[in-house]
């Protein structure tokens, strides 16, 4: 039956897409077409909410073209609450880069121009990959989405232009596509084994040795995308050099492509079994204490949350083993909801930590309570992100933890249970080192600066970072919206 | 052994090198050569695995698969040549 009306899900992956050609096009006009495009895509997702919320799960058939053959677009409850959470995200940071790319030309790197004029062509290609996998139903599609990404979030990551940011980039550039190549070829192997991409395929697919190869082989590719332990060695330096902006999307929305990718697998294959899940596990454990201890010992501001990034993936991988392979139809919603509440947090706190740079001058940690100027919004941002990152409630983070190892209590996994505590205390110590340098002023010797009236550049951050922590009280809707459509079959 | 499994034990072989070329090599070139090498090695094992014997035609979809990846890797490869002349060029000049 043919229909004329425009898709609301293709409209979330094509109104990026233009939004980027059109701004590429008009430099001049970029933040305008860009805060419009985004506003577009929010009210298509609204669109797409609505359908989700009335039929459970959506499928279109781009073309006419239904599975195997076709490409099908499918959405359900968990793509939803990230089509959402990226709408969100994308909207604050966006705010946050008209101010951050303000003002004139830094010591060193790109002049702001260029930088503002190439944010926003980025920012929406990036937005177009990460909508075209939320939305994807089969393999294939979820590659070629990813290299949307990777592509993007590399310009992204050297937008700054300086050197230790092009090092970074080309580090991070050679990760992902090592990644996408391993992804490629478990996609290759998967179809020959199957013979069948989509996920509705793969459901029905019987397990083999062969096939969990090339499901192993696609896991270690995600992993690298992922930036889990031992595999996030380009990530700490690719987001800490990144401006302000840039590591805001790319810690709290590109590295949870790879995860999102992960979770569909874990709900259409047939899954490598218990050693993999256990193995993912003790990788998370790896990185969650590994990120843990290098946060405690980063010089900079913005290097710590980038560690605590590593830290908090761990976790997320944690949340994924907690329960084994019995578990899983339930674990995924714990890592779905730390997902959620890594991405808000931590938009807040990188945009925080820029504003505090950009303020202070400098983000080195061991110095940040001798400053005159105290960028009060931006700090309060920042202290508020932490509370959610390191779980305390009502904080949409604590949610997270507090369903994570309710999980692991109920199939007696203590293990996974004190990996959780560790990480929690570490992540109190690291971000007290920042904390304590915001309150101590006692050490100023110089008087202390007239107070610089508030800046409409503090709103996004403190807005995320509030609602990193207000969403705890709201965490029932939010599961209730993950579970439309049933992503994993089982009714809670 | 028939003649596809040889070319799929060679694609996965060129594969090798280029992790090893990857993971090894300390020149951005040299690594980024290696990455391409990863990517025919890859697009060696899916064309010689959807190889049928002579009546019936070789599967498609592997090869749209290899096409697109071609696609995505010239793409990539530009990228990262375009971001190792800039550093290139920025690392001579302040040594300069």
């Amino acid at each position: 039956m043919p229909e004329f009306a425009p898709d609301p899900m293709t409209l979330a992956i094509l109104l990026p897409l233009f939004g980027a050609i059109a701004a590429f096009l008009a430099p001049r006009a970029a933040p305008l077409i860009g805060l419009g495009a985004v506003g577009a895509m929010a009210a298509a997702i609204a669109a797409v909410g609505h359908a989700v919320a009335q039929a459970g799960t959506v499928t279109v058939p781009l073309g006419g073209w239904g599975a195997p053959l076709g490409i099908e677009l499918r959405a359900d409850g968990l793509a939803l609450a990230m089509l959402g959470l990226t709408a969100l995200i994308a909207l604050a940071v966006g705010l946050g880069a008209l101010s951050a790319f303000a003002g004139e030309a830094p010591a060193d790197g790109q002049p702001m121009p260029r930088q503002r004029a190439f944010f926003w062509p980025l920012c929406l290609l990036l937005l177009t990959g990460m909508n075209g996998v939320y939305l994807s139903a089969d393999l294939f599609n979820l590659y070629v989405m990813l290299e949307v990404i990777s592509l993007a979030a590399v310009g992204l990551a050297v937008l700054g232009g300086t050197v230790a940011a092009l090092r970074a980039g080309l580090a991070y550039m050679y990760a992902s596509l090592l990644g996408a190549l391993m992804v490629l070829l478990g996609v290759g192997f998967v179809y020959l084994q199957t013979g069948r991409l989509d996920f509705a395929g793969l459901a029905g697919a019987q397990g083999s040795p062969a096939l969990s190869a090339a499901f192993a082989l696609m896991l270690v590719g995600l992993a690298l995308k992922a930036a889990l332990f031992p595999l996030h060695f380009w990530l700490p330096e690719a987001h800490a050099n990144a401006t302000a902006p840039a590591s805001a999307l790319l810690s709290a929305l590109v590295v949870k492509a790879g995860l999102y990718i992960l979770l569909r697998l874990a709900e259409a294959g047939p899954f490598p079994g218990e050693a993999i899940l256990t193995l993912l596990g003790v990788l998370g454990t790896g990185a969650v204490l590994w990120g843990g201890v290098q946060a405690l010992r980063a010089e900079r501001l913005k290097l710590l949350v980038a560690w605590s990034t590593v830290a908090q993936i761990g976790l997320i991988f944690v949340a994924l083993a907690r329960a084994g392979t019995e578990g899983l139809s339930d674990s995924w919603r714990a890592a779905a909801l730390l997902i959620l509440a890594h991405a808000v947090a931590k938009a807040g706190m990188f945009l925080a930590a820029g504003r505090i740079k950009d303020v202070i001058g400098h983000d080195r940690i061991s110095e940040l309570d001798r400053s005159a100027v105290r960028p009060a919004l931006a700090q309060l941002a920042f202290a508020l992100a932490a509370i959610s990152l390191i779980g305390l409630p009502p904080s949409l983070g604590f949610i997270g933890k507090w369903s994570l190892m309710e999980g692991a209590m109920g199939a007696g996994n203590w293990h996974w249970i004190a990996v959780t505590m560790a990480g929690t205390l570490l992540s109190v110590a690291y971000f007290s080192r920042a904390l304590t340098g915001f309150l101590r002023f006692d050490r100023v010797r110089a008087p202390l600066d007239e107070h610089r009236g508030w800046a409409l550049a503090d709103a996004p951050p403190v807005v995320l970072a509030g609602l990193a922590v207000g969403l705890g009280l709201a965490a029932g809707p939010i599961l209730a919206v993950l579970d439309l459509g049933r992503p994993f079959g089982v009714t809670p | 052994m028939t003649e596809a499994t040889i070319y799929g034990l060679a694609g996965l072989a060129v594969f090798g090198l280029g992790l090893m070329g990857v993971l090894g090599a300390a020149d951005r070139l040299r690594r980024l050569v290696a990455l391409n090498l990863c990517a025919g090695g890859a697009a060696m094992v899916l064309v010689a695995s959807s190889w049928r014997p002579p009546p019936a035609a070789p599967d498609p979809v592997p090869h749209a698969l290899v096409i697109t990846g071609i696609v995505v890797m010239v793409s990539a490869t530009a990228v990262a040549l375009a971001l190792i002349r800039r550093l290139y060029s920025l690392e001579t000049d302040t040594d300069a």
